[in-house]
């Protein structure tokens, strides 16, 4: 079980948390002027890597933020967190 | 009459303290300190039950929880019945009851014995073929194999122990209270670290402690008198605590282990009552040592399961932690140095040891120089090639090793025996240390895998790293700590070592026999009855994987997880398969290390703590007017409230009479509520229904649908605008707290522009629904103050109002199709609003209804219910519902879905009123639909998803989705039933009002 360190409130026992998948998918600003390919590949395609992931998780018994984490799926080791909005890290 | 093998006193049994205790219905005597095993060696019983596919009679093999044979069921049909007990494990205490598993009828005379000569039918992947085949074959097989196999009973009654969870942070844990975890705890402790120390047996010392060899010493003592003396020095370590009897069962990332300690199972069963049983402890520690130990490799030879052949070193314990012989003959076969220290302990207790085979040719060391000169003959460069005695083993024939190890050669020379010791080396136990994420690898000299990476701030040391002499452990051990703990120095810098131990092993994984291997049964796991045989053919199959061999052939899948003999079962894969050992890998090890009780894990969630139970403010009176309940998620709302003995059927026509006939009340305070403030809200509220929301006046109230980004119907309910800037948004009583979440998400992630800010108010009000047509009178007595004409208070509106001066808001809104009111008020006013409603009510015969009420009677206006009539698979489209998608708004969320090539297909499913060529008739919910029956496969087109009988229309009514439904109006469709089929037309899912002029009745 991981402890996630919270933005906004520091350490914390990961049952605290909700996973919610692959973080920096944006929503797109004008659905409508897409194909189906192309909601498609906004609506169901995820990269789901062996390696480093970023993620979006919710401090859902905790403040109820939503932010970023960058996670080594094959070790869960996790890397970096950040706000939403805030860039991403680059190594 | 059987025999006492007890020999000589040991320190660590208390013979004043005798314990009676049953195995298989005959009383035996044992003595505080006891396992079941030792107990039972003590009076000369290796018999203890039968193997899972063959059931071969199988003894005790270990004296440890690495036991694959000794599994005993506690307490047959009492409730504390407990099955895979390991009888190596369970101490014995006064009224301990115990039976042997898997022998029916009995453990001397079983039926399935019958397996062992019908072997040559059983081979690998047999039940996997047996379950392809035919299923007519199966159906002839299952009596034969359910009775016959299976290991042990489960409990039929609750469980009357208590259980318990508890939470430890600390800095260091350690795993295993062996000398190596001895070492580490002193050190860590001493060093002000924040310790726990905990291991599996009921005592500290591990394998050292019961050391009597002058060919182990340090500085100068044996090694179990320096351990012992360490020993009471951390027991007085105030920082360091100390947990036996509790064995870590899973290690995850993080550094987060699950442990069992246990608490009462050694105690007499009078003593227990009222005690915790076993508590999970939930440890989160900064670092973790494992110092698990090692665990003694079996031998693979010809018939090397019978009762009465042990690990060497179990022999070696017995006697001298137990002070029991295993036998009067006792033999010993080795490939390595280890069986002669327990030669020698055996000769000092006065055991007789009749020889010793060594697969070894040209050996000499300090040890077998000591046996040697006890006058025990040793029998140099020999293999046991079979073994005889059907329930107790009572000889061994022996042959010489051919050079390169793959022939038995020469004379076959017979020793009798009534015990066999067997040891193959060491196996590091790094069980945990592959759970925590830990890479492994391996070592050539020996054959072992050995920790290489670790996921997490941890080490292992002792002899679960390797190391297994007890100079390399005396030598490593305090080097590791000083890195792993950042320390100057240790207190075990100059010990002066005495070990006398040769590590020369002639390694091999498949003895050979006389006999051709498709004629022997070399036992690689003892549990599941696979043999290198099965292994052989597996791979002859064509499985490759280790993985794949391991379920094919069920090696390592017992409840032991196959401890004994999963290096074997690689070995013998990699020398057939010619693959690395060190390529091949090791299968995973899977939590829990040893078997947990559901209790263990469950604790204190059992009975009403199984789960939070919510209850409305208003539950006491549903109870005190005998409502029968119903789970929707964590609440527990009103069913139906029976009269006079009326069952559930005519108490729900009863309602659902009423409230259309007159009038009716229903406990609404479950639906989720979320108080939406903001200059955005409009716009936000735009965004995620699927119909317009910027055009809504100020107290009204609307019906609003949400979808997920997929098109697929999420959560509907009504929303009201309190205000410019304000709303109360109602959603279903399930998806309250997952609508919440979503509307968060979108919130802070994809729209964090808008002003809007979202708060949970669900248990903060009270709903009170009244309902039909008598409701206006009935409301405007509890609300005299204001005006219910049609025009100040039309229906889809709200008004604020106050009852004796508390503020509550009513709204104008009908779930029913009825003219009817909701009244929310500040929780803990609800049940006292009830009580006036009724009163008020009463002229009017004003009828409580619970919720089944409430879904027939929506049901009769064709009202959905999300998560009953739709799933994840259904648009609004799909639903007939294409009102309430607005054409202009130009995005909300699901809207692009709508128009995928797969929303817009005609076939879709789709939801339909259905109604029964016999009116009296009611559908089964959940019940297939389909067109033509003759055709095979019969096509499915839909199923049934709300199905009552109307006491209003006086007929069968129900809901379904067809496949194309909208275009089959009038159409008959088929629901084919267990005995009959039903002829149903396809109608419209109003049935009742569809001019809505009830609501202004
Ligand atoms: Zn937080």
């Amino acid at each position: 079980m991981f402890i996630i360190n919270c933005p906004y409130c520091g350490e914390r026992e990961q049952s605290e948390f909700k996973a919610g998948g692959e973080a920096h998918i944006i929503r797109p600003k004008q659905p409508t002027e897409l194909s189906d390919d192309e909601w498609a590949e906004y609506l169901f395609m995820r990269k789901n890597v062996k390696g480093i992931q970023f993620e979006r998780w919710v401090h859902t018994h905790g403040c109820r933020k939503w932010f970023n984490i960058v996670r080594d799926t094959s070790n869960d080791a996790i890397e970096a967190v950040y706000k939403m909005g805030e860039k991403p890290p680059t190594k | 009459m059987t025999k006492n093998l007890r020999v000589k006193t040991s320190k660590f049994i208390d013979e004043t303290y005798k314990i009676s205790f049953k195995f298989n219905g005959i009383t035996y005597y044992g003595y505080k300190g006891d396992t079941l095993a030792s107990a039972l060696l003590s009076n000369d019983i290796h018999l203890v039950g039968r193997s899972f596919k063959y059931h071969r009679p199988r003894g005790i093999m270990t004296a440890g929880s690495e036991e694959p044979n000794a599994i005993v069921q506690l307490h047959n049909n009492t409730p504390r019945t407990e099955p895979n007990v390991r009888a190596t494990e369970i101490e014995i205490y006064e009224g301990l009851e115990a039976s042997s598993q898997n022998c029916w009828p009995s453990v001397n005379f079983d039926i399935g014995g019958i397996n062992n000569f019908l072997s040559p039918v059983l081979p690998a992947g047999f039940y996997y073929k047996t379950f392809m085949w035919p299923a007519s074959f199966w159906e002839k097989y299952e009596y034969f194999i359910r009775k016959s196999a299976g290991l042990g009973k489960s409990p039929t009654e609750p469980d009357p122990d208590i259980y318990e969870h508890k939470y430890i942070h600390c800095d260091i844990l350690i795993i295993g209270a062996g000398i190596s975890g001895i070492i580490a705890a002193k050190t860590a402790a001493k060093n002000g670290y924040k310790t726990l120390l905990v291991d599996e047996k009921p005592y500290l010392g591990g394998s050292t402690i019961y050391q009597n060899s002058e060919h182990f010493k340090i500085n100068n003592q044996i090694s179990s008198s320096w351990l012992e003396k360490e020993i009471n020095e951390i027991k007085k370590i105030e920082n360091l605590e100390i947990k036996t009897r509790t064995s870590v069962a899973a290690y995850h990332g993080y550094n987060f282990l699950l442990a069992r300690e246990n608490m009462t199972d050694h105690m007499p069963l009078e003593q227990r009552n009222d005690k915790i049983r076993h508590r999970l402890l939930k440890i989160r520690a900064k670092k973790v040592i494992t110092a698990t130990g090692s665990l003694e490799r079996p031998l693979i030879f010809n018939n090397n399961d019978r009762p009465g052949i042990l690990l060497s070193s179990a022999i070696e314990k017995y006697a001298n932690f137990y002070g029991v012989a295993c036998g009067e003959k006792n033999i010993l076969f080795t490939n390595n140095d280890s069986a002669y220290e327990t030669a020698i302990s055996l000769y000092k207790k006065g055991i007789n040891i009749e020889a010793i085979i060594d697969n070894r040719e040209d050996i000499d060391s300090k040890l077998i120089k000591e046996t040697e000169k006890n006058n025990i003959k040793v029998y140099k460069g020999y293999t046991v090639v079979d073994t005889s005695g059907y329930k107790r083993i009572n000889k061994v024939s022996i042959m010489q090793l051919s050079k390169d190890g793959q022939k038995a050669i020469g004379p076959k020379i017979s020793i009798s025996c009534d015990c066999l010791g067997i040891s193959g080396g060491w196996t590091p136990a790094v069980h945990l240390f592959t759970q925590s994420g830990g890479k492994l690898k391996f070592r050539d000299e020996d054959q072992v895998f050995i920790p290489n990476i670790y996921p997490s701030d941890q080490i292992s040391i002792g002899s679960c790293n390797g190391d297994f002499t007890l100079d390399e452990i005396l030598s490593t051990v305090p080097k590791t700590l000083k890195e792993f703990l950042n320390l100057k120095k240790t207190d075990y810098e100059d010990l002066e070592i005495k070990s006398s131990f040769n590590k020369s092993k002639r390694n091999i994984w498949l003895l050979p026999s006389d006999k051709v291997i498709g004629k022997t049964k070399p036992f690689v796991d003892y549990q599941n009855d696979a043999t290198a045989k099965d292994i052989k053919l597996a791979l002859r199959e064509g499985f490759r994987s280790i993985e794949h061999v391991k379920r094919y052939t069920t090696t390592g899948m017992g409840t032991d997880q196959g401890k004994l003999g999963n290096m074997h079962a690689l070995g013998i894969i990699s020398e057939t398969a010619g693959s690395k050992m060190s390529e091949l890998g090791t299968t995973t090890f899977r939590p829990p290390y040893t078997p947990l009780t559901f209790g263990t894990i469950v604790g204190r969630n059992v009975g009403e703590y199984f789960d939070i139970i919510r209850k409305t403010p208003i539950h006491e009176w549903h109870v005190a007017n005998k409502a029968e309940f119903e789970n929707v998620g964590q609440w527990k709302r009103a069913w139906y409230y029976p009269k006079n003995g009326e069952n559930m059927h005519d108490a729900v026509q009863r309602e659902s009479k009423a409230a259309r006939d007159s009038a009716g009340i229903l406990d609404a305070s479950t639906l989720g509520k979320i108080d939406i403030q903001g200059t955005d809200a409009s716009e936000f509220l735009n965004r995620v229904y699927t119909n317009a929301w910027s055009k809504l006046a100020i107290g009204k109230c609307r019906y609003g649908l949400m979808l997920n980004e997929d098109g697929m119907v999420y959560d509907d309910g009504v929303t009201t605008r309190l205000d410019e800037n304000h709303y109360i948004m109602t959603t279903t009583t399930g998806g309250a707290a997952t609508v919440l979440g979503k509307l968060e998400d979108y919130l802070q992630t994809e729209w964090p522009e808008l002003d809007v800010y979202l708060t949970s108010v669900t248990d903060h009000y009270a709903t009170v629904s009244v309902c039909g047509p008598n409701s206006k009178k009935i409301i405007s007595q509890v609300i005299p103050d204001l005006d219910f004409s049609d025009e100040n208070f039309p229906h889809m509106s709200f008004k604020n109002a106050k009852i004796d001066k508390i503020k509550c808001r009513v709204m104008r809104i009908s779930f029913t199709g009825e003219h009817s009111y909701e009244i929310n008020i500040q929780a803990n006013y609800g049940k006292s609003v009830w009580e006036k409603c009724m009163e008020a009510g009463k002229e009017f015969n004003i009828t409580p209804y619970g919720t089944e009420t409430m879904h027939l009677l929506r049901a009769e206006k064709g009202f959905i219910i999300v998560g009953q009539d739709t799933d994840a698979t259904m648009t609004p489209i799909d639903l007939q519902m294409d009102w309430i998608v607005s054409k202009k708004k130009y995005d909300f969320i699901g809207k692009r879905s709508l128009y995928r090539s797969d929303t817009i297909r005609e076939d879709r499913k789709q939801l339909v009123g259905l109604l029964t060529e016999n009116p009296e008739e009611v559908l089964e919910e959940g019940a297939q639909i389909v067109a033509d029956i003759k055709k095979s496969p019969v096509e499915m087109l839909g199923h049934v998803t709300s199905s009552y009988y109307s006491p209003n229309l006086k007929k069968s009514i129900a809901l379904g989705v067809v496949r194309g439904g909208k275009k089959m109006m009038g159409q008959k469709l088929i629901i084919p039933m267990e005995n009959k089929q039903i002829n149903v037309t396809v109608a419209d899912p109003v049935f009742l009002d569809k001019e809505n002029k009830r609501l202004n009745a």
